[in-house]
């Protein structure tokens, strides 16, 4: 029995087991590279049913975080506002404005707006944000300056690791709970310092074992 | 314009073009604006390509999620905040005041309310799993006439036509009526229409009670007992732990005299006379195994021992260990005079009660231990009775049916299904399609009790205001409600009947809302006295020839009232175990006679009717009787209940509802299949209960010290020391727990816990987190039985967190064993290594096959597991993370002993389970662990779990040991 295959057939296994490898290789580092929450989520910045923006409301009005997202505060969830609560003062202010016409519709019909979730954690994740903000971090840490945009963006990964950073050295981000809703607020001396200090009077410990966040 | 645009995930919508503008919107802001002002094609390829590139990646991305806020804000809501509301569970004649947790506007768990005095915070396992049946897909959805949909607008009309005159053969039937706004529109009804009648019936009832009391005092009385002060309790057939008396606040009296924390407290002592074993028998300090029919006459011989009574030939029926058990307790219930108590059970006949009532009133006991109040004197049976008669000559043209389903349940001689084909209207007002909703012209829906307003007055007169937490899913309606629209009632909305019935100043209505009581109800206590001629003139039961047979409420269908629930037919039995069926309860020696193994099937013929079931021999059941548990064996019902067990109502007469002579027992071909959750019944020698008595404690109070021995422990690793912050553990009392299974079912509500089904139980993959392992002790014909709740022991040196391959499981600092279910698996070595079998695992998905309606049920801060994942108790790490960010919050950092309740500690009524901060020294854990009594299960493996015992005491009687 001969050779089957002519000698130039190595060269072209060897050249294929080359581009095989290279292909897996790219692929995974592909894989690799674009899975990771840094890439893959910050950014992101869906489009909204109503065009609002907070760089207005929040930024150029000076309204406080509080005003709509009251339960920040007093439960786990930075709740979207009501309706009710944009129907405060558009009930006067711009009230025909056609970009608010689903706005209106929700408050007439009783349905809700329906707002695109931004800063999605998994469903395994309990993230709570009275823990946190009763703590003193900002909301500037997670969210970044929402005060500036027009549309919500995601800043940060907010993938575990990302938070353990935090939970491993919160000094650096935390800040007197009454400042916790100045985006832009500069400290005057060193920030760890001031967190340290505030670590210890309020013996703020975030958890970083799993039941801290997972249950 | 439209709403978040889903990911595209094909390249065919790439071409097309209005979404792909949205899409390169989204994705670069800054080039939107090039291409809408230019148009270019090489612009647009090159965005194309690129775009391309990620294209199938960002189908990676997690799908849109959207968020809906209200329009309009709801007062006190706040998203991710359970709100808690009172309202009351009713059971037959009882009703037990509740807390209920909701979210989101939905009820979600169940929990006692202590300011209830039938419930002192507790709730039974009854209670906590009726939460499931709110969201059960097969209740009754629309009013149904005949086979077609309806509506209540239709029936307001017909009831509007048809309800004219004066009420001429027209019925209502409902179960026991023990609420007051119903008993208002029940009395108008009876107004309006002369000539109808109310009939209550309910499978499970006080008739001989009843009859007892007024034998024995002329008039009927309810009795009420105070355990906490009894020093010696005599139960003659009454399960007052368990399913035959409203249990709660008797187990916590109960259990308050059990609990020894010192040598030299007062332990009380518990006699019981049973024939099948109950919780009370589990508990008692001696036990007496008696057929039911002979328990009378046992009555009537104590009566003669304590000189009450002339000697009687009822003595000489008693064998020679009856007459010396007997003695014993006669002369221990002399000697505490005023601090004793006998009970006896609503299985026995009327004179067995009229003899316990002249037996406490001779033993001082009126006032102190057993009090009065006056009771209504109707007979159930003898209602029901009466209405089959009539209903079988043809004078009943409308059966008005409110709850119940007597098409099963009725005493099988009155042939109820096959009378009630002779009434010209039945309009039946239920939860679910039943055995009596085949049978109707008119199917009304009707509200869950969580989902209606109403009222109930508990078993000592406390009333409680029921308010719904939740519109009708169903659009369902209570009795009231149906009542009053048939009657012409004043008020037709159930809100309008109760407040109206109650009436008052908005501010008392609210509170009594609040508080989950009206105060100001109180019921009179009498002060009868007993006739002893009557009594004594009255002739004992005959003795049964041959097998007696006895009926008895189940402990997880009850009367099969609940049939059709998922977690209540999982819930092991507390004493046989067993899953998903009922059996034939029978003792050794009487298997032995009929020649029958567990399972093998049994012909059981009585009084001319005949069933087939299964037998089930169950160690310390009395000789020659056998015990049925009712509920079983229903053909109509739901996806869970249809089909399971063995019905057992054929054999029930209405002259025999309590126990009857078997014409015939034997043995037929066939066998089945039990679902048993504990088939072993061996600690291997090792110290895993420990019992104790009295006289030991006293002598020694190391004794159970010494029990346990000495080990040598030691580790191979460098041990860390837990001395900071808050430290979690539990001590759970075993000399209180009575095995209620309530813990269970608590647990399972609290935690997302799914059901198996019968095939999976078989193969050990129940998913409960705590379970309840009983152990038998002593010989097979008189065995002792003992309760350990076991759930994880939040070990220190886990064996179970150093061979996690993906570290799923690791110690938080505050000693909870942690569980991430996101990084598990499913590799179950854990599983392997934990020395008392607390993990559990998802073998399969367990949640799949749910219906949408039921997750409506889930605690949303708890994850739902998939397959493949691990889980097990963690000492409700939820309640314990709410609790301490709360006080984060509110700037507080030391929490209290009490303010965080594990579900299984929140729900048990004898307040047996205890956990806390045992950094803290003042705290109740910490307390309890110090006492000697207190043991660690397995403690010579050195995994230091968080989770001690107490032993079981036992205070035997010297003279009977």
């Amino acid at each position: 029995m001969g050779a089957i295959f002519p000698k130039s057939a190595n060269g072209v296994v060897r050249l294929a087991a080359g581009a095989l490898l290279l292909a897996a290789g790219a692929s995974i580092g592909l894989y690799a590279y674009f899975s990771q929450p840094r890439v893959l989520d910050t950014g992101y910045t869906p489009v909204q049913p109503v065009p609002y923006s907070h760089k207005l409301h929040a930024g150029n009005l000076g309204m406080d975080c509080r005003y709509c997202h009251f339960t920040v505060e007093r439960a786990a969830y930075a709740a979207i506002p009501p309706t009710e609560v944009c129907m405060n003062c558009h009930v006067r202010v711009k009230p025909q404005s056609a970009q608010l016409q689903l706005v209106r519709e929700s408050y007439a019909r009783g349905e809700p707006v329906a707002w695109v979730k931004v800063h999605r954690l998994p469903d395994y994740v309990y993230f709570n944000h009275q823990a946190h903000v009763s703590a003193g971090v900002s909301c500037v840490s997670c969210h970044g300056r929402v005060d500036q945009m027009l549309e919500v963006k995601q800043v940060q990964p907010l993938s575990m690791a990302w938070c353990l950073e935090c939970h491993r050295n919160p000094a650096p981000h935390l800040r007197p709970v009454e400042l916790v809703t100045k985006l832009d607020w500069k400290p005057d001396r060193d920030p760890t310092q001031i967190g340290r200090e505030i670590m210890e009077a309020k013996h703020i410990a975030p958890p970083v074992n799993c039941s801290g966040c997972h249950r | 314009m439209k709403t978040g645009k889903r990911y595209w995930r094909s390249l065919g919508e790439l071409s097309d073009t209005p979404q792909f503008r949205e899409w390169l919107h989204r994705e670069f802001p800054e080039n939107a604006s090039e291409w809408t002002n230019h148009a270019s094609r090489r612009t647009m390829l090159r965005l194309m390509a690129a775009s391309f590139g990620l294209a199938g990646l960002a189908a990676c991305r997690r799908p849109t999620e959207h968020i809906f806020p209200l329009a309009k804000g709801v007062e006190d809501y706040v998203p991710g905040n359970p709100l808690f509301y009172s309202t009351a569970f009713a059971l037959g004649s009882a009703a037990f005041g509740l807390h209920v947790e909701t979210h989101d506007g939905r009820p979600t768990k169940i929990e006692g309310n202590p300011n209830h005095p039938a419930s002192l915070g507790a709730a039974s396992a009854f209670a906590q799993a009726s939460i499931l049946s709110l969201y059960d897909p097969d209740r009754t959805r629309s009013v149904r006439q005949g086979r077609r949909r309806s509506s209540w607008e239709a029936f307001g009309e017909f009831a509007k036509d048809y309800f004219r005159d004066d009420g001429d053969g027209l019925r209502f039937l409902s179960g026991e009526v023990i609420s007051p706004s119903l008993e208002a529109v029940q009395q108008h009804a009876l107004q309006r229409f002369p000539r109808a009648r109310w009939i209550e019936y309910e499978p499970v009832s006080q008739d001989q009670a009843i009859a007892g009391a007024e034998l024995a005092f002329g008039r009927a009385v309810r009795s009420h007992y105070q355990l906490e002060k009894a020093d010696v309790v005599l139960a003659l057939d009454c399960d007052f732990l368990g399913l035959d008396a409203p249990s709660l606040a008797y187990t916590r009296a109960f259990a308050s005299r059990r609990k020894v924390s010192a040598p030299k407290s007062e332990m009380n002592r518990l006699y019981a006379v049973e024939c099948n074993y109950s919780l009370t028998g589990a508990a008692a300090d001696h036990r007496l195994q008696m057929r039911a029919s002979k328990m009378a006459l046992f009555l009537a011989a104590l009566a003669a021992e304590l000189k009450l009574a002339p000697e009687m030939p009822a003595r000489a029926q008693l064998s020679d260990a009856e007459l010396r058990w007997l003695q014993a307790v006669a002369k221990d219930l002399a000697a505490h005079r005023g601090r004793s108590l006998i009970l006896a059970g609503p299985r026995q006949p009327a004179v067995a009660h009229a003899w316990a009532h002249a037996l406490n009133e001779l033993l001082g006991n009126f006032g102190t231990t057993v009090r009065f109040t006056a009771a209504e004197g109707k007979r159930q049976v003898e209602q029901i009775r009466e209405l089959a008669d009539e209903m079988a000559a043809g004078r009943v043209k409308t059966l008005v049916i409110l709850g119940g389903n007597p098409a099963y349940d009725a005493p099988a001689d009155l042939d109820f299904s096959s009378r009630l084909t002779k009434v010209r209207t039945v309009i039946r007002l239920g939860l679910e399609e039943d055995e009596t909703s085949a049978l109707a012209h008119w199917l009304l829906p009707e509200a869950h009790y969580l989902e209606s307003w109403g009222d109930v007055r508990a078993w000592d007169g406390a009333v409680t205001i029921q308010q719904p937490m939740v519109a009708p899913l169903f659009g369902g309606r209570t009795a009231a409600e149906v009542a009053a629209m048939i009657s012409g009632y004043p008020y037709q909305r159930a809100y309008d009947i109760v407040r109206n019935r109650w009436g008052g100043a908005e501010a008392a209505w609210r509170k009594a809302l609040h508080d989950g009581l009206i105060a100001t109800e109180q019921v009179e206590e009498v002060k009868p006295k007993t006739r002893l001629d009557r009594i004594l003139a009255t002739p004992l039961p005959p003795s049964v020839d041959g097998i007696e047979i006895v009926f008895q409420p189940d402990a997880s269908v009850w009367d099969g009232r609940f049939a059709n629930n998922g977690w209540l037919q999982e819930a092991p039995d507390p004493i046989t175990k067993l899953t998903w069926d009922n059996a034939a309860l029978l003792a050794p020696s009487t298997a032995r006679t009929l020649g029958v193994k567990s399972g093998d099937m049994l012909l059981i013929e009585s009084a001319g009717r005949q069933i087939r079931i299964p037998a089930m021999i169950l160690p310390g059941h009395a000789a020659g009787s056998i015990t049925l548990p009712l509920g079983y064996g229903r053909t109509k019902c739901g996806r869970v209940g249809r089909g399971v067990g063995f019905n057992v109502y054929p054999l029930r007469t209405s002259n025999a509802m309590g126990f009857a002579a078997a014409s015939s027992v034997r043995k037929i071909p066939g066998s089945h299949r039990f679902s048993l959750t504990q088939e072993h019944h061996s600690m291997e020698g090792r110290p895993i209960v420990l019992e104790t008595t009295m006289e030991e404690l006293r002598k020694d109070p190391r004794a159970v010290e010494k029990k346990t021995g000495r080990h040598e422990l030691f580790s191979l690793y460098k041990e860390p020391t837990y001395d900071q912050g808050n430290q979690w553990g539990m001590a759970i009392d075993l000399s209180a727990c009575t095995g209620c299974n309530a813990c269970l079912l608590a647990c399972q509500a609290e935690n997302n816990i799914p059901i198996v089904g019968k095939a999976q139980v078989a193969r050990g993959r129940e998913m409960h987190w705590i379970r309840l392992d009983r152990y038998f002790e002593g010989s097979d014909e008189e065995p002792s039985i003992v309760f350990q709740p076991m759930a994880c022991q939040q070990c220190e040196n886990a064996p179970c967190e150093n061979v996690c391959p993906v570290a799923a499981t690791s110690h938080s600092p505050e000693g909870l064993n942690d569980m991430a279910y996101n990084r598990c698996i499913g590799t179950r070595y854990c599983a392997n290594n934990c020395p008392y079998k607390v993990r559990r695992f998802n073998f399969l998905d367990w949640h799949k096959d749910l219906d949408a309606l039921q997750k409506n049920q889930y605690n949303p801060d708890v994850t739902v597991r998939m397959r493949g994942v691990m889980e097990k108790c963690n000492y409700c790490v939820q309640r314990i993370q709410e609790a301490k960010i709360k006080a984060k919050a509110e700037s507080r950092r030391a929490l209290r002993d009490g303010e965080i309740l594990t579900a299984c500690q929140q729900t048990c009524p004898a307040e047996a389970i205890v956990f806390g901060n045992l950094n803290d020294p003042n705290s109740k854990v910490s307390k309890l662990k110090k006492q000697a009594r207190n043991y660690q299960v397995l403690a010579e493996l050195n995994v230091k779990p968080r989770t001690s015992y107490l032993a079981k005491v036992r205070n035997p009687n010297p003279e009977l040991a």
